[in-house]
């Protein structure tokens, strides 16, 4: 069980030298220098950023799964929306856009959107007025309907024209963190809805929610060609730091490195201040005993929606942080196996509730997931030529696509194995108690 | 009316079958859910486990579905379930039950269950490619052309082989489950143990047998369900991801542990994905001179686009969380 009602007998033998993360973190380093040796310098470094850009994410994942028991299936999402607002604000300005009428066309349909849910409110208040409440629900949805055709064709007009005329409407112009600072706002934003919405059943609907909303992120950034180009992709975004143009590929990635680093030690920080304040042990108590700490008089639903909205924004932060560094924003590229499970295997491998396991099982999982790729390549290419040469097999032609595929197979087999085997991860949350 | 041609064939007749295949889906979520109170995540990967199976056998005996004047790909559909029922037993053996005899919450098995999902994907892209493939192999798909006996109406309603199987199998599972769950012994325990657990253990069922009895029928209506979505469309092995979602909505839009409301919700999802992706403006256009002047009347008027879809089960799904978590039909687990 991920989330333990601890025993006694943990917390006596809790060792005063951290033996077990020494250990951890030193086979890590190791990994790390062998990666440097083996592929050099500007390509471990750039797997350095990545996994620390997933660290991010997994320290969203993990006060949501480990400190309150919230599972949120669908990171991908959220990273997502991190990745468009980092792209949105950073993007220079779309001259063929701003240049003609079709701002104000465009500012004139939102206006109208917004003077239709005005409407529509102000329909569902109508029982107040005296209006029968069937005859107020029945007015409402008519209306709804009505207006939302309305304004839906009007922004199809308008979306198409922009797309034929001016391509996309292009970004803003801004240093790149405002849009990561955005994109957790809209990120933490989504996410008050959903829990909203969620946390006060059980927890099964939040994943299912959270699932689907995902997958209608992304299509949404995926087909609204006039926002984001769509399958076209946007590139190159700019950095906030000097980019490999002027510094080369290793010195640029290690300033942009030193930035992401930055971010966790500040999130790191404020997650540990948090945790051992009397903040961090009332999630504590509601998540290892909802019915006491309500007796206890918190406010259960208030917060766990705190809670969860918080780790959205670190996912969205995160995921801006992923985007701008990729230089490249492909509403395709994200997967649930690369942006969801990826994340929930390095929590849970790491150690959920802890945010040390949690970095550490970042960088050791994202490490194993870099070198699966060339190895599985390599074990697949080892069986094509043993069954070549004793039996005579003729191999399917898109075989190293296939290969791939093996990884989706080795995360299924990491979730479920861990879960059974090791379900508090190889750094487990040290719980206190005191007296 | 060939307008209402048009709605017949766009709207009732692909309805129902997005309706059909959700339900079937939505009963075996549900089902599951009842017995063993979590939400199966890898209930979308199991039907197309089972749609694979059924790809197998059909490239292994191209010629059987001759004999018999049906598709190979029905004739291999039992042992297809068979199979599929084999596996849905065999994960719960060895990864559920494990979990549940350490007594963890159920969002571990929900989480569990996911990892499930991306083993069966995993391995399914392995063996099958990630390329679409059609189950008809050798053979070609019939199509019928009904003419309606109007003589406005020129063009014919279109409906094809699978189906015609699919609403005979539909009908078939869910009579057979009807009969399974109120007149069989194993099925009355069934419904005892999603009512009281306990109290069913006390009087002496066996909780092991009910549980590989879900685990069976679930796994059966998966590989059906599975089966018929590939038959209508293609093969492909990434289905499942977009099935998850309305068969989820399905299942709590009928009330979770509710057998009879899933098939309700599985329609209701089904219905409202294709209302919602239909142009509206066909319906109109024969009407659209009694029109004021100024009104002009769009050319798409579908409420979402094709590619939002996914909206539809969400919203949907969203609606019932809000209003009625229990369900239309009063589910009984929340």
């Amino acid at each position: 069980m991920s989330n333990p009602t601890p025993t006694p007998t943990e917390t006596t033998s809790q060792s005063r030298f951290p033996v077990r993360e020494v250990v951890l973190f030193g086979a890590l380093l190791v990994a790390v220098l062998g990666v440097y040796m083996a592929m050099g310098t500007a390509y471990s470094t750039r797997m350095l950023v990545e996994a620390s850009c997933y660290a991010i994410l997994a320290l969203g994942l993990t006060i949501q799964w480990g400190y309150a028991g919230q599972f949120n299936a669908g990171v991908m999402g959220f990273v997502a929306i991190g990745g468009f607002s980092a792209m949105f604000f950073s993007v220079p300005i779309n001259d063929d856009f701003w240049g003609s009428e079709l701002p104000g066309e465009l500012g004139r349909v939102l206006l109208y959107i917004v003077a239709a849910i005005v409407l529509v409110v102000g329909a569902t208040r109508l029982d107040r007025l005296g209006v029968p409440k069937t005859l107020r629900t029945v007015f409402a949805v008519i209306l709804a309907v009505v207006l939302y055709l309305v304004v839906i064709s009007m922004l199809r007009e308008v979306t198409s024209e922009i797309q034929s005329r001016a391509g996309f409407v292009g970004g803003l112009g801004l240093p790149a963190w405002t849009g990561w600072i955005v994109g957790g706002a809209l990120a933490g934003g989504i996410g008050y809805y959903i829990g909203r919405i969620c946390l006060g059943l059980r927890s099964d609907y939040l994943a299912i929610a959270t699932l689907g909303i995902a997958e209608i992120i992304k299509a949404f950034l995926k087909n609204s060609d006039w926002l984001t180009r769509g399958t076209a992709t946007v590139s190159p975004l700019p950095w906030p730091t000097p980019g490999p143009a002027e510094l080369g590929f290793t010195l640029s990635r290690a300033i942009y490195l030193s930035v992401t680093a930055v971010m966790i030690a500040v999130i790191f920080f404020l997650l540990h201040r948090a945790y051992h304040a009397p903040w961090g042990r009332m999630i504590r108590a509601i998540r290892d005993n909802e019915v006491s700490a309500a007796a206890m008089g918190k406010d259960i639903n208030k917060r766990r929606l705190e809670i969860f909205v918080l780790g959205c924004i670190l996912m969205g932060v995160g995921g801006g942080a992923l985007a701008t560094f990729n230089s490249l924003f492909d509403p395709q590229g994200y997967l649930p196996l690369n942006h969801t499970f990826l994340v929930l295997v390095m929590v849970i491998l790491g150690g959920p509730g802890n945010n040390l396991g949690t970095i550490f099982g970042a960088v050791a999982v994202y490490i194993i997931w870099l070198m699966s790729e060339p190895l599985a390549l390599f074990l697949m290419n080892l069986a094509v030529m043993f069954g070549e040469g004793a039996f005579g097999w003729e191999p399917p032609a898109n075989l190293s696509s296939r290969a791939l595929q093996a990884r989706v197979l080795v995360i299924g087999l990491l979730i479920t194995l861990v879960l059974r085997f090791a379900p508090k991860g190889l750094l487990p949350e040290k719980v206190k108690h005191h007296g | 009316m060939n307008e209402l041609v048009f709605f017949i064939n766009n709207v009732v007749i692909a309805g129902s079958v997005t309706g059909s295949i959700y339900a079937i889906g939505a009963i075996g979520v549900t089902l599951v859910f009842s017995i063993m109170r979590f939400a199966h995540f890898a209930h979308a990967d199991m039907m197309t486990f089972g749609a694979f199976m059924v790809l197998l056998l059909t490239m292994a005996f191209p010629g059987a579905g001759a004999v018999v004047g049906l598709p190979t790909a029905v004739v291999m559909l039992p042992l297809a379930m068979a199979l599929t029922a084999l596996l849905a037993v065999g994960i719960d053996k060895a990864f559920y039950k494990p979990l549940r005899a350490h007594g963890v919450k159920p969002i571990v098995l929900v989480i569990a269950s996911l990892g499930v999902t991306m083993i069966l994907q995993g391995l399914i892209r392995l063996f099958a490619g990630t390329s679409a493939q059609s189950l008809y192999i050798a053979e070609r798909k019939e199509i019928y052309r009904l003419d309606l006996p109007f003589e406005l109406a020129t063009r014919p309603v279109i409906i094809t082989e699978p189906q015609v199987i699919l609403f005979i199998l539909t009908i078939a599972s869910v009579v057979g489950l009807h009969l399974f769950l109120n007149r069989s012994r194993l099925g009355k325990a069934m419904r005892a143990m999603s009512d009281n657990p306990d109290l069913a253990r006390a009087s002496g069922i066996n909780t092991n047998t009910i549980v590989a009895v879900t685990w069976v029928i679930a796994g059966g209506l998966a590989a059906i369900a599975g089966t018929l979505l590939s038959l209508d469309v293609t093969f492909k092995p990434d289905l499942s991801f977009f099935l998850l979602l309305p068969i989820f909505a399905a299942a709590i839009v009928g009330g979770v542990g509710h057998p009879y409301g899933a098939i309700a919700g599985g329609f209701v999802v089904g219905f409202a994905e294709t209302l919602a992706v239909f142009n509206w403006a066909v319906l109109l256009r024969p009407i659209a001179h009694y029109f004021p002047e100024w009104f002009e009347l769009p050319r798409n008027l579908a409420f979402v686009g094709t590619e939002y879809k996914i909206v539809v089960p969400f919203f949907i799904l969203v609606a019932i969380l809000v209003w009625r978590p229990t369900g239309i039909f009063k589910g009984k687990v929340i």
